[in-house]
C-alpha cells in the first residue's frame, strides 16, 4: 500500500526552496531559534536515513553468528544450508536446509505474479484507455479499497473460503497449497501494480495519442503499440514493486501455503515460505541459539532480494520520467 | 533529439493492419481484468459481512474472549490496538513532517543529503513487514530494552516484548507513508504564500508554522490517518515484539503485552482448538478490523482528494 504513493513516477522534481535575504538585522534570539529549528528538522530526515542503516545493522548483528561464531557453525553454516534438503530446526539432530523454503518462496511468488501481472496491466490500460470517465473514477476506489485490505484478512479469506474452492476445483490433496497461496498473495499485490502502470501510463503525453490517431491507428492499436511502450518503464517499475512486495508478504504466505516444507514441482502441495518461517518459528527460539540466527539469516535474505528489486524499480522510475520529459 | 526519441516509439504505428479484428477483443480484455478485480473485491467484502454481522453484538464488542476462544468477546484487542496505533502515531508524526518539512522547504534538491533521505525513504517503503518484526526484536527489545534494564539495575522489564517496543517498529514502518503525504501536502501552498510571509520579514519558521502548516494540515492529517489504518492491520511486525496470544487484563504500561485485532484473527484461524465453535467470531473479528482500515482509508481518500482538486485548481 505504501507503494502506491512513495513511488509515483509522476512527481517533478522539487524546486530549490526560498530563504530569507536578511537575516542579520534579527534579533539574536530569533536567529539561535531559527538555527536549533534548522538542526532538528535535520534531524528528523536523518531519521528515514537512520531508520534504515539501523534494519542492515541489527538483522545482520544477529545472523552474523551464521558466518562467524563456530558453536553456532557446527550446527548452522552456509554450507549446513544447502547440504540437506530438509528444514527441520526442531529436534534432536536439527537439519537446516534452506532448499525447500527457497523453492517454495519461488513457487507461491511465481503463482501470484502470473496471476497479478497480467489482470493488473491490462485493468490499468483499461483504466487509463479505454474506461468512460464515470466507470474509472468508480474503478480507482476500489483498488484503494482493495488496497486497504490488511494482509491478515487475505490470508484469512484465502484460508477459510479460497482454499476450498480451490481444491474441489483441482482436486488437490492437502487443502492449503502454493496455489491457494499464491492467489490470495496476487490479490494483495493487484494494487500495488495497478496504481504505479496506470501512473504511468497516464503520464504519457497528450501528443501520443493524437499522433496515433491521427496516422489513422485504432484505439487499441494505440494503447498496444504506442501508450504500453511508451509507458513501459514505468510499468516494469509497478510489476518489480509488486514482486518485491509478493518476496517479502508475510501473512498471506502463513495463513494459506500450509507451511510443509517440502521439495515438489506441482503447485498443489504444501509450501513453506522464507518468511513464513521466520514468523511461525522466531517466537519459540532460545535467542542467540543456531535457529535463532540461521531465522535471522533468512530476514537477511529477504531483505536483500526485495531491496535489490527496489531499487531495479527505482531505476525504472528514473528512465521513465527522463524518457517523458524528453519529448 | 526530438526525431531519434519519437521514431522507435511510433515505429510500429505503419504496421497496424487497415482492418483489425483483435481490437474490440483487445478491449474487452482489458475491461475484463477490471471486472475480474471489482469482481473479487466484492466477493472478499460480501462474504465478510454476510458472515461477520450476525456476530456485531454489544456483548461481543465490550467482552473479553471465554473458553478457549470460542465464546466471548473481543475488547482487549480493540482496546490494545487503540492503544498501539495511538503511540505509534505520537512517536510517527513529530518525524515525518519535520522530515517532511525539511526535505521540501530546506534541502536543495540536488545534495546528497537530500539523495540519500529520499532513497531511504523510498526502499524503507519496500523493507518487508517480516524484516520490521525481526529489527524491533533485534534492535528495540534485545539492545534497547536490554540495555535501559542494565542500566537501571532492573531484572527483565523493557528487554522483553511490550506495546512501546511493536508501537515503535511500526512507526518505522510507517514513516514513508507520513513523510510522502506531508511533503504532497507542502506541495499543493502556492510559492507565492512563501514569498508574500518572507517578504514580510517573517523567518523561515515563522513562514512554515503560521502559513505552511496550518495550509498542509489536510494533507498532513492523511498520512496520519493512513499509518493509523495500516498500523492497524499489520500482524508481521508485532508478531515478536509485543502482541500476545491472549491476556487476562489490559494493558497499563508501555512495558505489558497487549492483544491486537489482526493478531487475533491470525490466532483464532490457525489455533482454534475447536474450528466451528470459532468461525463467528473468527467472522466477527475480521468484520471489525475491516470496518475500522476501510473507514480510516475511507477518510483519508476524501481528504486527498480535497487537497489535490484544490492543487489542480491552482495550477
Amino acid at each position: 500500500m505504501a507503494a502506491t504513493p512513495v513511488s509515483s513516477p509522476a512527481v517533478a522534481p522539487a524546486a530549490i526552496p526560498l530563504r530569507p535575504l536578511v537575516h542579520g538585522a534579527r534579533p539574536r534570539s530569533l536567529r539561535v531559534r531559527e538555527a536549533v529549528i534548522d538542526v532538528l528538522l535535520r534531524l528528523c530526515a536523518l531519521s528515514a536515513v537512520a531508520g534504515l542503516l539501523l534494519i542492515v545493522v541489527f538483522v545482520l548483528r544477529e545472523a552474523l553468528p551464521v558466518l562467524l561464531d563456530p558453536e553456532t557453525r557446527r550446527e548452522a553454516s552456509l554450507e549446513r544450508f544447502f547440504a540437506t534438503a530438509m528444514w527441520q530446526p526442531v529436534g534432536d539432530v536439527p537439519k537446516y536446509g534452506i532448499a525447500p523454503l527457497l523453492l517454495g518462496t519461488l513457487k507461491v511468488v511465481l503463482v501470484a505474479m502470473v496471476f497479478a501481472v497480467p489482470v493488473s496491466v491490462l485493468a490499468a490500460v483499461y483504466a487509463s484507455e479505454f474506461a468512460p470517465a464515470r466507470v474509472r473514477e468508480g474503478l480507482k476506489p476500489v483498488i484503494e479499497l482493495l488496497a486497504g485490505i490488511p494482509s491478515v484478512v487475505l490470508g484469512f479469506f484465502a484460508l477459510i473460503v479460497l482454499a476450498s474452492w480451490v481444491q474441489s476445483l483441482t482436486g488437490a490433496v492437502s487443502r492449503l497449497n502454493a496455489l491457494n497461496a499464491g492467489f490470495a498473495l496476487g490479490l494483495g499485490i493487484v494494487p500495488t501494480i495497478f496504481s504505479v502502470s496506470e501512473d504511468a501510463l497516464r503520464s504519457v503525453p497528450r501528443s501520443y495519442r493524437e499522433a496515433s490517431l491521427a496516422l489513422g491507428a485504432s484505439r487499441w492499436a494505440t494503447a498496444w503499440n504506442v501508450i504500453l511502450p511508451a509507458a513501459g518503464a514505468g510499468v516494469s517499475a509497478g510489476i518489480l514493486l509488486g514482486l518485491a512486495r509478493a518476496v517479502g508478504e508475510t501473512m498471506i504466505v502463513l495463513m494459506a501455503s500450509g507451511n510443509a516444507a517440502m521439495i515438489s514441482g506441482t503447485p498443489l502441495d504444501s509450501v513453506r515460505t522464507l518468511s513464513a518461517s521466520i514468523a511461525a518459528e522466531l517466537a519459540e527460539v532460545v535467542v542467540g541459539s543456531p535457529h535463532y540466527a540461521t531465522l535471522f539469516f533468512l530476514g537477511g535474505i529477504l531483505f536483500l532480494t526485495t531491496f535489490v528489486i527496489n531499487v531495479g524499480a527505482g531505476l525504472f522510475v528514473d528512465r521513465l520520467r527522463r524518457r517523458l520529459a524528453g519529448a | 533529439m526530438s526525431v531519434t526519441t519519437l521514431a522507435p516509439i511510433l515505429r510500429p504505428l505503419v504496421k497496424t493492419p487497415p482492418r483489425d479484428v483483435a481490437g474490440p477483443a483487445f478491449t474487452a480484455l482489458t475491461g475484463l481484468a477490471a471486472g475480474l478485480i471489482v469482481l473479487m473485491v466484492a466477493i472478499i467484502l460480501g462474504n465478510v459481512a454476510w458472515f461477520g454481522a450476525g456476530t456485531m453484538t454489544w456483548e461481543f464488542l465490550s467482552g473479553t474472549p471465554k473458553h478457549g476462544m470460542t465464546a466471548g468477546g473481543i475488547f482487549p484487542a480493540i482496546f490494545g490496538t487503540a492503544a498501539l496505533v495511538i503511540l505509534m502515531v505520537v512517536a510517527l508524526v513529530p518525524f515525518g513532517v519535520g522530515a517532511a518539512i525539511y526535505l521540501h522547504e530546506y534541502a536543495r534538491p540536488d545534495a546528497w543529503l537530500t539523495r540519500a533521505v529520499r532513497f531511504s525513504v523510498s526502499n524503507l517503503a519496500g523493507v518487508p513487514s517480516i524484516v520490521f518484526g525481526l529489527f524491533g526484536l533485534g534492535f528495540f527489545i534485545q539492545f534497547v530494552g536490554r540495555h535501559i534494564d542494565r542500566m537501571a539495575g532492573l531484572d527483565v522489564v523493557w528487554g522483553q516484548p511490550a506495546l512501546i517496543w511493536a508501537a515503535l517498529t511500526l512507526a518505522l514502518l510507517n514513516l514513508p507513508v507520513v513523510i510522502v503525504t506531508a511533503e504532497e501536502a507542502l506541495r499543493t501552498v502556492p510559492r507565492d504564500m512563501r514569498e508574500a510571509s518572507l517578504a514580510l520579514g517573517a523567518t523561515r519558521w515563522q513562514t512554515i508554522r503560521t502559513v505552511l502548516l496550518p495550509q498542509a494540515m489536510p494533507g498532513i492529517l492523511t498520512g496520519a490517518i493512513l499509518s493509523v489504518s495500516r498500523g492497524a492491520g499489520e500482524v508481521a511486525p508485532i508478531l515478536f515484539t509485543g502482541a500476545a496470544y491472549f491476556l487476562p487484563y489490559l494493558p497499563t504500561s508501555p512495558t505489558d503485552q497487549f492483544m491486537e485485532l489482526g493478531y487475533h484473527i491470525y490466532v483464532l484461524s490457525t489455533q482454534s482448538p475447536d474450528v466451528d465453535a470459532t468461525k463467528p467470531l473468527l467472522y466477527g473479528t475480521v468484520l471489525v478490523l475491516l470496518l475500522l482500515t476501510l473507514l480510516l482509508n475511507l477518510t483519508a481518500i476524501l481528504l486527498r482528494a480535497r487537497m489535490r482538486a484544490r492543487l489542480a485548481g491552482r495550477a
